[in-house]
């Protein structure tokens, strides 16, 4: 990480901003006009939409091994997927994918 | 009588709110640990954790910020995974909205995943409840999960200085965000949108950071709602 300080604070404060703008916005503005359905349905979308675009570049070029593919990483997102697939819970998932990261690291040396 | 009510609907918020400790601490001290890694101070940590409290996007923001992205990516890659509590925000206006201003803006700062949620199951099951009783509620439920955010990342912070590289903690973060994506993909529409972002985030990665990302997010949630829509139909 290369910012100063200074960057970092600032990313920091607008972000907090930001998202309390974006919690405020309908309690503030109280005018309780309903937003379209279309908007509405867009918006569940994006967490689903934003995240797995994200991690997965994460996982086929972790940064660790220098951007190369890694067996024990792979593995272990795989674990955490099926497991959050399979439970329904995050707490699970992730506890699969750390006993899976670990067992192959240990496994490959 | 109000009083008696209003506190009592408090003190069902807070019960009901202390079992989402235990979903709530794992992350929290997750936080912590992968901001030191990354390098933030405990004072930065700390301020992610009190001025953002927003699980995913504080994540989201490191992930980046680890890839020295430009400062206009790293906020709207973030304020986008924050995007859908406007939608909790538009919810609770029919339960909030006659209360006074101030107090808004406090449930506002609260409104979180979790506390959202909790608070539109109860008020569906007690439509007879008053705004204050609604807002009681929304504030017993916040009050073991805010503590909870705040203290977790920090003994985060303090545990995760004297962790040594072979646990491959470089690695917590992509799990985090698998973790919390598989259990949410309850629907084929849902599923769609996540492949799609997946695919197109990959197809773009020669793409300056950020940009290609944001695109991947469109088309993944028109992807996400055309499947709904097309599910709708045929139902």
């Amino acid at each position: 990480m290369t910012y100063s300080a200074v960057e970092i604070w600032a990313i920091i404060a607008m972000l907090g901003l930001g998202t309390y703008l974006i919690r405020f916005s309908f309690l503030g503005l109280i005018g309780n006009r309903p937003m379209p359905p279309i908007v509405l349905k867009l918006l569940r979308y994006t967490p689903v939409a934003v995240l797995p675009g994200m991690v997965a570049p994460l996982v086929l070029w972790p940064a660790a091994t220098g951007g190369e593919p890694d067996l024990a990483r792979g593995v272990a997102a795989l674990a955490a997927f099926a497991v959050g697939l399979a439970t329904r819970s995050t707490i699970w998932a992730m506890a699969g994918g750390a006993v899976a990261l670990y067992t192959m690291l240990f496994a490959l040396g | 009588m109000a009083g008696s009510t209003t506190k009592s609907a408090y003190w069902r918020g807070l019960r009901n709110g202390i079992p989402f400790i235990i979903v709530l601490a794992p992350f929290a001290l997750l936080f912590g640990v992968v901001a030191t890694e990354a390098g933030l101070t405990l004072a930065q940590t700390m301020g992610f954790n009190v001025l953002v409290i927003a699980g995913s996007a504080q994540f989201a923001a490191v992930a980046l910020m680890q890839d020295n992205a430009p400062l206009f990516a790293v906020l709207t890659t973030a304020l986008a995974v924050n995007l859908r509590m406007a939608m909790y925000s538009a919810a609770l206006v029919p339960h909030f909205g006659a209360a006074p201003l101030w107090q808004r803006a406090i449930a506002a700062y609260m409104n979180v995943d979790q506390t959202y949620a909790m608070a539109i199951i109860e008020y569906d099951r007690r439509p007879q409840m008053g705004t204050a009783e609604k807002l009681a509620y929304f504030f017993g439920v916040s009050t073991p999960l805010i503590p909870t955010w705040y203290g977790l990342a920090l003994v985060g912070v303090l545990i995760g200085e004297s962790i040594p590289p072979a646990f491959a903690l470089d690695f917590a973060l992509p799990i985090a965000f698998i973790s919390m994506i598989a259990p949410s993909l309850k629907t084929l529409a849902h599923l769609a949108a996540a492949l799609t972002s997946v695919v197109v985030a990959l197809l773009l990665t020669g793409l300056p950071w950020g940009t290609g990302l944001l695109i991947a997010a469109v088309c993944a949630m028109t992807a996400g709602v055309t499947v709904e829509t097309l599910n709708e139909r045929r139902a």
